[in-house]
């Protein structure tokens, strides 16, 4: 499985961020309806997250949809774990879920709902 | 490329034949669909295992050939 090269990019990048979100444009100007919608939900909470980009390196851009076993971007990482695209993140955030997970992660949030 | 609901949801409900599947397209383009999927294979499945067997019985259609399909996956209430 840790034969792709990319594998080790992203791995580096999941341990020296907390939560990451690997999208189409960035946090400032995103490129997709989807991506935005998750920018969107981690602005609302306060939660700070580092974006990257995938339209800017192709084998980023297969390699995280394998690396996930996840066909879609966008994806977000909190501390490592995938916890999902678009969807996931919004009905997580909609329940609370997402909240206490990034709680029990400790990772701040300014929750104002 | 568009892709026809039916199509859809003739693939989920081969990969999970109890599914009970409602499609939306969402925007009359035949490329953006909203799909609930209700199978009682997700039961004891987090969100994204539930989530990966439907792309799994999309065989690899979706990111490519089906941009877009905002999924939610339901268990059914017995």
């Amino acid at each position: 499985m840790s034969d792709n090269p990319v594998f080790a990019q992203i791995e580096k990048e999941l341990s020296e961020n907390d939560v990451v979100l690997f999208m189409k444009g960035t946090s400032v100007f995103p490129q997709c309806g989807f991506s935005a919608a998750v920018v969107q939900v981690l602005g609302k909470l306060g939660v700070a997250f580092k974006g990257i980009n995938i339209l800017d390196d192709a084998d980023l851009r297969q390699g995280i949809k394998d690396y996930a076993n996840w066909p879609t971007i966008p994806q977000l990482y909190v501390k490592g774990e995938f916890v999902g695209g678009c969807d996931i993140v919004r009905e997580m955030a909609e329940s609370g879920e997402l909240q206490t997970l990034l709680k029990d992660s400790g990772v701040a949030i300014q929750d104002a709902a | 490329m568009p892709m026809e609901a039916a199509i859809i949801e003739a693939l989920i409900r081969e990969a999970l034949p109890d599914a009970v599947v409602g499609i939306q397209d969402l925007a009359g383009d035949g490329d953006h669909y909203a799909a609930t999927v209700t199978s009682a294979a997700f039961a004891g499945k987090s969100k994204v295992q539930q989530h990966q067997l439907v792309y799994a019985a999309l065989k690899g259609k979706m990111g490519g050939e089906l941009h877009a399909l905002a999924l939610t996956t339901l268990i059914p209430t017995a």
